[in-house]
């Protein structure tokens, strides 16, 4: 089932009155959790990732970082995170493989190079580089769920982006459901970066309620069910026929490329750190949540794109269909 | 003698080990790699020129700001515009933002676990609610775990940690503080990128980034927001982050003479005037005993020792880089950039130590003040605890310099100057990241990329020995380090972290192109 951050904050032992009071908040998960046995262990893999996840993880506010890591859940392995160096680091995933242990929820932050385990390793056992891609297979076989978290992991992203000129890409680097063969345990919570909440909440709701809903594109529905566009500041605008004409004027930013219309996303109403959105910035959505990202075939990101040309030539506004029309013949955007 | 291998050095960016040589209880050599490539560059070239201004932010999650400026500057020139006031003090506010929030990061999330010691939160009787609650955790963790299957997570990610006897402060209440302030670290650090994402739409990977200047028009209310968090962070900067540096350096004295290094590189940070020449924090080389002015043509980067089958000793515009991952005695996929041929530590150090020596009187000031408590000259600023210092200098300097650039906005107006992208034009845009200087090359044709390059700070630093065998920065400052104990070498761990490295940063592309070389490099 579907929730919301209402309901979210519901699984956390609150009520949307009780987030003026973590401590509540806190005190009714502790219960939830005591409930739970113990802590759900997470193992957290960096492959080809910017740490751009891990950053955004950090700026999680209800519950805030310090309280998922000691009372939620148990932060067995995370590279940024961690005490350990080198070998004392690497033990905890060596021993979790060596022992088979099935007690964990895999986290992966990046893509996999295919090409050469060269491309990205990680720690030594017995003496031999070990590559990302076999971490991430070892660990998976016995995970209780996969999380793949951001769009490289989930989709690829820019790491698996094309070379324009021969259509190949560099390393190889493929999403983890391509590297585990299409595990049905695998969430993917796309973005670049995603919200902390989306996150903490799928980690959450795998704890506490187990696997949540998910679209055809195995992201959770709560948070990517609706678009952009649905909930975005300048729908008002938009409906009225008020478009920016360049980066820093009022109104819809379709002209300029916007693809709100085209991604699954709750960040208009979410907020990055309770203060802005893409859209509400008057930048606009750069789709970052979608499977084409960033290539949308060989149109790029500041172009509108996924749209087919039927879909196009229905557009009632003359001024948008002309500047998406003009976008398919090759033209750009100047803001 | 014994071959000791750090892999992974975890608390950092990305992808970094660290091969070291120890005899008698000292590092006599070492190899600094990067495991990790990607290929941004490659990927970059045909694409839309504006792409490169989202694009580039993904080379790190950590800096996505120094690259989303380093890459709209190079727009900025290539498309012929320059931002209007209100954009040059939006781009400061933001980038001066990540660097509180990256040297708060960094020293207490990334560093802070090499001194300060999480066990001691067991013997805590205070009544402080979050300390309390951390110490019944780390109690529960262990009682629960120990002896069973999985005892190695005990309390983790805390634990295990290399061990030794006099490896963590023993003062229990210097203890118990440092671990709130670790906790309370998390909150600032949040609260910085909240005024990251006030101007800059969204914090990591800033959504509002573009040539001219951003798209977010400075409201009342967000510079409101902006200036309220500011004080908070600006609080715990000057009140807390500050005296905790002190702290460690009082506990660690010794790490004033280990991971020396002194050749510095700045390429200048903040602009402060519509000229785009005159900066906050100062650009120059610092080499044998003297700054010099920068000049970005005697750039070169050597391959002899990294991944790459293609051309050395090449200035980054006319480099040839093809990735080579079974390489004969490559060790790393960092290239050795090399000014003047020689190696240099680029980041807070470099602009602090440049500023200092280029007559920065409000560094001058703050340096002095923290060498007079060491008794120390400024000699001791090229070192560990130097580096640490110069972060937490750098922050307080950087907070009051907000409220100025602050105080200049143009509220309600607009955030930029808009362009119209020329068939052909290149660009080089010059920044800091926290962790240090920063360039981005751009050339377009037919109104596309037609190449893309980036140097990049954590490359200079953590870099291999160059052609002529000379060792990069980390290299070279881990020699004569002392090793207590080869099963537990905490030591080399410190003066590696010191520096902040960032290999997703460091490990891009640079796919060069044999066109690009009529390129005029300024």
């Amino acid at each position: 089932m579907a929730i919301s951050r209402r309901e979210f904050l519901k699984i956390m032992g609150g009520t949307t009155a009780a987030f003026a009071f973590p401590g509540v908040i806190l005190q009714g998960c502790k219960k939830a959790l005591e409930r739970a046995a113990e802590r759900t262990p997470v193992i957290w893999i960096q492959a080809q990732s910017c740490s751009g996840c891990s950053v955004s993880l950090l700026n999680a506010v209800d519950p805030d970082i310090a309280t998922v890591v000691t009372q939620h859940i148990s932060l067995n392995f995370h590279q940024t995170l961690m005490g350990g160096t080198g070998h004392r680091a690497i033990s905890v995933i060596e021993d979790a493989v060596a022992r088979g242990r099935n007690d964990y929820v895999l986290a992966v932050e990046g893509s996999i190079p295919t090409k050469d385990d060269n491309y990205c390793t990680l720690g030594m056992v017995h003496g031999h580089h070990v590559s990302a891609k076999k971490w991430v297979t070892d660990l998976a076989r016995n995970a209780k769920a996969v999380i793949a978290i951001g769009s490289c992991a989930a989709f690829g992203g820019i790491p698996a982006a094309e070379i324009r000129a021969t259509g190949d890409n560099p390393t190889g680097a493929k999403p983890v459901s391509d590297i585990l063969g299409g595990l049905d345990k695998v969430i993917n919570v796309p973005g670049c970066p995603p919200h902390p909440d989306w996150m903490v909440g799928t980690i959450m709701h795998l704890i506490l309620k187990g696997m949540p809903e998910l679209d055809e594109f195995r992201r959770p529905k709560m948070y990517f069910g609706k678009t952009v566009h649905e909930q975005c500041e300048h729908l008002a605008a938009y409906k009225r026929g008020i478009f920016a004409q360049k980066w820093g004027d009022p109104g819809c930013l379709y002209k300029l490329g916007c693809l709100g219309m085209d991604t699954g996303c709750d960040i208009p109403r979410r907020k990055w750190l309770g203060v802005n959105s893409c859209t509400g910035s008057g930048s606009g959505c750069i789709g970052c949540t979608e499977k084409p990202f960033p290539d949308y075939g060989k149109r790029g990101i500041y172009k509108h794109l996924t749209a087919s040309l039927e879909d196009i030539q229905r557009i009632e506004n003359i001024e948008i269909r002309e500047a998406v029309l003009s976008l398919r013949n090759g033209g750009t955007i100047n803001g | 003698m014994a071959r000791v291998y750090l892999d992974p050095i975890t608390r950092i960016e990305g992808h970094l080990s660290l091969e070291i040589e120890v005899q008698n209880g000292r590092v006599i050599d070492a190899w600094s790699k990067g495991d990790m490539f990607r290929g941004f560059e490659k990927i970059l070239r045909g694409r839309n020129p504006v792409d490169a201004n989202q694009i580039t932010q993904r080379i790190c999650g950590v800096c996505p700001v120094s690259h989303g400026l380093a890459s709209s500057k190079c727009l900025d020139a290539a498309f012929n515009i320059r931002p209007n006031k209100n954009g040059r003090l939006l781009r400061n506010l933001v980038l001066a933002a990540n660097f509180l929030q990256s040297h708060i990061i960094h020293f207490y999330h990334l560093c802070a676990l090499d001194y300060v010691d999480i066990k001691a939160i067991l013997s805590y009787s205070g009544n402080d609610e979050k300390l309390v609650s951390v110490r019944e955790w780390v109690k529960q963790e262990v009682k629960m775990k120990t002896g069973r299957y999985d005892a190695i997570t005990a309390a983790a990610p805390f634990l295990p940690r290399y061990e030794g006897n006099d490896f963590y402060i023993k003062d229990k209440d210097l203890n118990f503080a440092a671990i709130a302030h670790y906790l309370q670290a998390f909150d600032m650090r949040m609260k910085a990128h909240k005024m990251v994402a006030c101007f800059g739409g969204r914090a990591p990977h800033l959504i509002g980034l573009v040539p001219g200047g951003v798209t977010q028009v400075p409201t009342a209310a967000k510079v409101r927001e902006f200036r309220k968090n500011l004080r908070e962070v600006e609080k715990f900067v000057n009140e807390v982050y500050i005296n905790d540096v002190i702290a460690v350096a009082r506990a660690y004295r010794n790490y004033f003479t280990l991971g020396k290094f002194t050749n510095q590189l700045s390429f200048g940070g903040f602009e402060e005037d519509e000229t785009l020449n005159k900066f906050a924090l100062q650009r120059g080389a610092y080499l044998n005993g003297a700054v010099e002015q920068l000049d970005t043509a005697l750039i070169k980067e050597q391959v002899r020792y990294s991944r790459y089958s293609s051309g050395s000793d090449l200035h980054p515009l006319r480099g040839d880089t093809e990735p080579n991952p079974r390489k004969g005695g490559a060790y790393t996929w960092l290239k050795a950039p090399r000014y003047k041929d020689q190696p240099m530590e680029v980041g807070a150090l470099a602009r602090v130590s440049v500023s200092y020596l280029s007559g920065n009187e409000a560094v001058k000031s703050e340096v002095n003040a923290l060498l007079k408590i060491f008794n120390a000259d400024i000699t001791a600023v090229f070192s560990v605890l130097g580096r640490h210092a110069a972060r937490a200098i750098e922050a307080k300097l950087l907070c009051r310099k907000m409220y100025g650039w602050l105080d200049g906005l143009d509220v309600d107006g607009a955030p930029r100057n808009s362009y119209e992208i020329p068939e052909n034009g290149e660009g080089e845009g010059l920044a800091e990241a926290p962790r240090g200087a920063l360039g981005h090359w751009i050339v377009v044709n037919g109104k596309k990329i037609a190449n893309y390059q980036a140097v990049v700070p954590t490359t200079w630093f953590c870099g291999p020995r160059d052609d002529r065998g000379v060792r990069g920065p980390v290299e070279q400052a881990l020699l004569g380090t002392p090793i207590s104990d080869v099963n537990n070498p905490i030591e080399a761990a410190r003066v590696v972290r010191s520096f902040d490295p960032c290999i997703a940063c460091a490990v891009h592309v640079v796919e060069g192109d044999r066109r690009i070389s009529s390129m005029k490099i300024v």
